[in-house]
């Protein structure tokens, strides 16, 4: 091959390259378009022009790809409804293959899940009778499958495999090795934080394909987000289904009630962990993602609450003196408020200028930090006055995580609408804070329980 | 002189039909074929040719499939189908009223001449 030839066959290929970036055109459109261009390319060259030449003006002819696209788009309006391939159909035949081992997986690992739910019965535990058992366990039925369904997707190395069993059988000793009564401080705790600490380590399963990259944990943000909004619409659509059964079988004179309340729900439930996952993998690059939208309206909202809270509290006294119920609700508004800040920053575009969102976002953060500082005062005046417990020591540290977290991010906020520090700062920040929260929620599960006498 | 948009839209099927009618073809070669045919004058572009040849596939006047012909590359070529050929008689009965019509006004008959003679080329 000459050199001409060469560089005449570099170009086509960027061409292609741009082509298929287009929605509105699939590969087999490529195909086609990428023939005519050649055709083109060849009769210029047949009538004299040199290659590079003629590439060009066959590149012109054809027309911008905008006006082409929007002519494809207008015959083929499916294409931008992009619809989940669950089978067959798809692009090429290795991309079929795949979605099927992925359902297949899929399938295998929820039903582990609803298994994984139902097994202690085999042992004379009961879902009524022992919640205090249940309640620690919960996210050890589910989560591990989840976790392994990831691992298999990103074929993830032995070592990886190794961490995650390990953290799996550490969280499940956590949850039941500790002498804890039914009614005791350290067994909610446990069943707060273990969860959080078990759902970091589905993220490590997630990234288990490129541990380093900042990039790739953005991606399991990402991921957090829309399994959520899926695990809700999953929700939505069991409980519909759970009304029918309930409805249709009372009619003719069977009670379900026992059969839904120990089967359909918590296996459901259980299942429904994976599901949600495999249907974020699946349609990832099909669907455009919804959490980030939900964001987008929320924030704005949040912000005003927010503001008019900190107005009501400054007009009326002078601090928050309330009762244990209503720090921790505040405690659940600080990570809202967190979860909207790293939705918008796992949404947005990392090159583009600060905008009035961006201001948005920082008045947010601001109010947030107001309200920490104003429960931590609260905390730290409760445990000088009355001493520790398992609770407040648990309040205590996390509003001092999202104290430093706030903090930096209004900080690197303020330098991004000033135009002084690029997006990716707070980007990176973000990313590098996730191993902060798996560290305590570990420290609550194993060390709070003995450290405070099982209390 | 170049043939408006709108009249380019509404001559393309019938013509892209008739090229198959011909013999079986792929997108370069029938635009060619239509510029080679009219002389230059009808400027259509790849936006209007392949999603129209998208349409009629869907619409079942048209098939195609992926062919090697020796010494050429793999290309997507198009065949008129019998539902293509019944839509081709029909068009064209639809154009060759219009075109009657056109002709009636702008020429007119032995027995009634027009009452105003148009020509070509207007004022000139």
């Amino acid at each position: 091959m000459t050199d001409d030839q060469a560089e005449l066959e570099a170009q086509f290929a960027q061409w292609r390259h741009y082509v298929q970036r287009r929605r509105e055109l699939t590969s087999a459109d490529a195909d086609e378009l990428e023939d005519h261009l050649r055709g083109s390319v060849d009769e210029l060259v047949a009538a004299g022009l040199r290659a590079d030449e003629a590439f060009l003006v066959a590149v012109k002819r054809m027309g911008s790809l905008d006006e082409l696209s929007r002519e494809f788009a207008r015959e083929h309006s499916e294409r931008l409804w992009k619809q989940l391939v669950l089978t067959g159909d798809t692009d090429s035949p290795a991309a079929d293959t795949r979605s099927r081992r992925d359902l297949i997986a899929m399938v295998g690992c929820a039903a582990g899940a609803a298994v994984s739910i139902k097994a202690p019965e085999l042992f004379g535990l009961n879902l009524e009778q022992d919640g205090a058992f249940y309640a620690a366990n919960l996210s050890l039925f589910a989560l591990p499958w989840l976790a392994a369904f990831l691992a298999w997707r990103r074929q993830a190395g032995k070592a990886v495999i190794g961490v995650l069993v390990a953290l799996f059988a550490i969280g499940a000793v956590a949850a039941n090795a500790f002498p804890l009564a039914d009614e005791s401080q350290s067994l909610v705790l446990t069943s707060i934080h273990l969860p959080i600490a078990l759902w970091l380590v589905v993220g490590l399963a997630y990234i288990a394909d490129d541990l380093r990259a900042p990039r790739r944990r953005m991606d399991f943000i990402r991921f957090t987000g829309e399994w959520f909004v899926y695990y809700v619409l999953i929700g939505l659509g069991g409980g519909v289904l759970i009304a029918f059964l309930f409805g249709t079988f009372e009619a003719i004179g069977i009670s379900p009630e026992g059969f839904i309340a120990q089967w359909v729900a918590p296996c459901g439930a259980a299942a429904a962990v994976v599901v949600a996952g495999w249907l974020v993998e699946a349609k990832q690059s099909v669907v455009e993602n919804i959490a980030p939208v939900l964001t987008r309206l929320f924030t704005p909202l949040f912000t005003v609450a927010l503001l008019a809270f900190l107005v009501a509290l400054a007009v009326t006294s002078g601090g928050i003196d309330v009762e244990r119920e209503a720090l921790i609700l505040f405690d659940l508004l600080l990570v809202v408020v967190l979860g909207l800040l790293l939705y918008s920053i796992s949404a947005r575009d990392p090159l583009a200028p600060a905008g009035v969102f961006d201001k948005l976002q920082l008045a947010l953060v601001l109010s947030a930090l107001a309200i920490d500082v104003l429960v931590l005062l609260e905390i730290t005046g409760r445990i000088t006055e009355f001493g520790t417990t398992p609770n407040k020591a648990a309040a205590l540290g996390e509003n001092i995580i999202l104290l430093a977290n706030l903090a930096w991010s209004a900080w690197l906020m303020v330098g991004l609408v000033r135009g002084r520090t690029p997006f990716a700062a707070l980007e990176r920040w973000q990313t590098a804070y996730l191993p902060v929260y798996a560290v305590w929620a570990w420290v609550v599960v194993l060390v709070f329980p003995p450290l405070f006498a099982y209390l | 002189m170049k043939v408006t948009k709108d009249l380019v839209a509404a001559s393309a099927t019938p013509m892209v039909l008739g090229i198959l009618a011909e013999a079986d073809s792929y997108g370069y070669a029938i635009l060619r074929r239509i510029s080679e045919l009219s002389g230059g004058e009808l400027d259509w572009t790849e936006g209007l040719l392949y999603p129209l040849l998208h349409r009629l596939e869907r619409l079942g006047h048209v098939e195609s499939d992926w062919r090697s012909v020796a010494g050429e590359r793999r290309r997507k070529y198009y065949r008129i189908t019998r539902s293509g050929l019944a839509e081709l008689a029909e068009q064209r009965r639809q154009w060759d009223t219009v075109v009657d019509t056109l002709k009636e006004i702008w020429l007119g008959r032995g027995d009634t001449r027009p009452l105003i003679a148009i020509q070509l080329g207007g004022y000139a």
